[in-house]
């Protein structure tokens, strides 16, 4: 790899130093996973390696039933997965943590990395941006909030200014008979990138068999993750029934503008958006109605 | 008082297959280059370069990952262990003995990653089931074999090491 410089600050302010002081070839590090290799492909010039897995708000993962999840955003994969809470609460990031890359990319890989890297088919912004997720962001200009489904801008691309770094996602606690899925389509069995990726979050009424929200998003169909407002808003005082969960898969679908490329071709992944959100609506329901 | 920017090389303190082991290393440098370059740690390989094949496999603090994409100095005060550290010629482990016993290598170029990658998942699950043993190798790859003979291998460990 090129020559780098490295520090792992054990403050938010020390790390927005270092970021100023290292202009645009500073960045952050948590993971590794897809920072490390793009360095060495020389894909991302960076000079400044700012290691955050010392700063605690980055590490921090904790749930309180008032104000929700709070995953700070240098927290691994295995972290999310194996918590008992988030299994409870948040079924659907463990669909997708445990699915980006594999066991031993999980073992680094952080939502947060995941997430500031803007992949267009990244597996867990779909699941944030379902589950109404909150970047909270720390800069020379103070802190700000950012909802996930405005963080990424173009891929590999994404809000932060210069100066600045993701602390952690927020998750609003989950009312009542809500669940969520997150499904992915790859050629392989495992270890691929996606397709298609389809998040969703879907709330019932609490005695009645009527959907009270929705929310859905699409991966790898569009240059950033996609949330599909009217795809939710549609299944809104409808009951979760097939017929439902068809129109809402046939507005994900019209929602979707993929490309065609070596993985698979435009008309497949806008077929496939369909498929997804029909059996991620599904499996959403099957969560709620079993637990 | 601000934290130091490393630019030239770095003293790292580690545990590696249960030594407290010294070495410097410079910022750019992988845990893969220091164990195989600077500590003569040569089982560990470098299939990719980039996450996918699962060659360079360690545990760190117990965890598996790809050494491949960590800094050396990001192994500061950790503990590491390599195949190195799974058996010795001598003394191979029930893993390393079903391994051959399977016919589970041919060139062997991914066996130190497939081995490190196996005991870390039959410390999480002693009696795992085939499907749970492909998914959690999948992320080593394998050109020789085929996998059929590596799953069998990792079953027979497991039956080994008193997964039932």
């Amino acid at each position: 790899m090129r020559a780098l410089q490295y520090a792992a600050p054990r403050s938010l302010e020390e790390a927005i130093t270092l970021l100023q002081e290292g202009g645009p070839h500073a960045r952050i590090l948590a993971g590794g996973t897809d920072l490390l290799p793009q360095i060495s492909d020389a894909v991302r010039d960076v000079a400044v390696v700012v290691d955050g897995k010392k700063i605690p708000e980055l590490m921090h993962l904790s749930f309180d039933p008032e104000r929700g999840l709070t995953i700070g955003a240098a927290v691994p994969c295995y972290r999310i997965y194996e918590d008992p809470i988030i299994q409870q609460h948040y079924p659907g990031l463990v669909d997708s943590a445990s699915i980006i890359g594999g066991i031993a990319i999980q073992g680094r890989a952080s939502l947060g990395g995941n997430l500031c890297n803007s992949g267009p088919a990244a597996d867990s912004t779909p699941m944030l941006i379902a589950y109404g997720a909150t970047a909270r962001i720390a800069g020379p200009e103070g802190e700000r909030k950012v909802p996930v489904e405005d963080f990424c801008t173009a891929p590999g691309r994404n809000v932060l200014h210069p100066g600045e770094l993701l602390i952690s996602l927020h998750l609003p606690t989950p009312a009542p008979r809500t669940s969520a899925r997150y499904l992915r389509f790859i050629p392989r069995n495992e270890m691929d990138i996606a397709i298609v990726g389809v998040g969703v979050c879907l709330t019932l009424a609490e005695t009645e068999n009527t959907i009270t929200a929705a929310r859905i998003a699409l991966g790898a169909v569009a240059p950033t993750p996609l949330f599909v407002p009217e795809a939710g808003a549609f299944l809104v005082g409808k009951a979760p029934d097939a017929e439902a969960f068809a129109g809402a898969a046939a507005l994900a679908q019209a929602a979707a503008r993929p490309i065609s490329d070596m993985r698979s071709t435009a008309e497949h992944r806008k077929h496939l958006a369909g498929v997804l959100t029909r059996r991620a609506l599904q499996g959403a329901l099957e969560r709620i109605t079993t637990s | 008082m601000p934290t130091e920017l490393k630019t030239g090389k770095v003293a790292i303190h580690a545990t590696i297959n249960t030594e407290p082991t010294d070495w410097l290393s410079e910022p750019r440098e992988t845990l893969l280059e220091a164990l195989r370059d600077r500590l003569g740690l040569t089982g560990s390989k470098e299939g990719c370069g980039n996450g996918n094949c699962g060659a360079c496999a360690v545990l760190m603090e117990g965890r598996l990952v790809n050494s491949c994409c960590v800094l050396a100095v990001e192994a500061e005060g950790a503990s590491i262990t390599t195949v190195e550290g799974c058996g010795t010629p001598e003394g191979l482990s029930p893993i390393q003995r079903c391994f051959l016993e399977e016919a589970a290598l041919q060139c062997g170029f991914c066996t130190p990653g497939f081995i490190v990658a196996t005991k870390a998942l039959l410390e999480k699950t002693p009696n795992p089931t085939e499907d749970e043993i492909r998914w959690w190798l999948a992320g080593n790859l394998c050109r020789c074999t085929g996998y059929d003979k590596i799953v069998r291998a990792v079953q027979n460990a497991a039956a080994a090491m008193g997964g039932n």
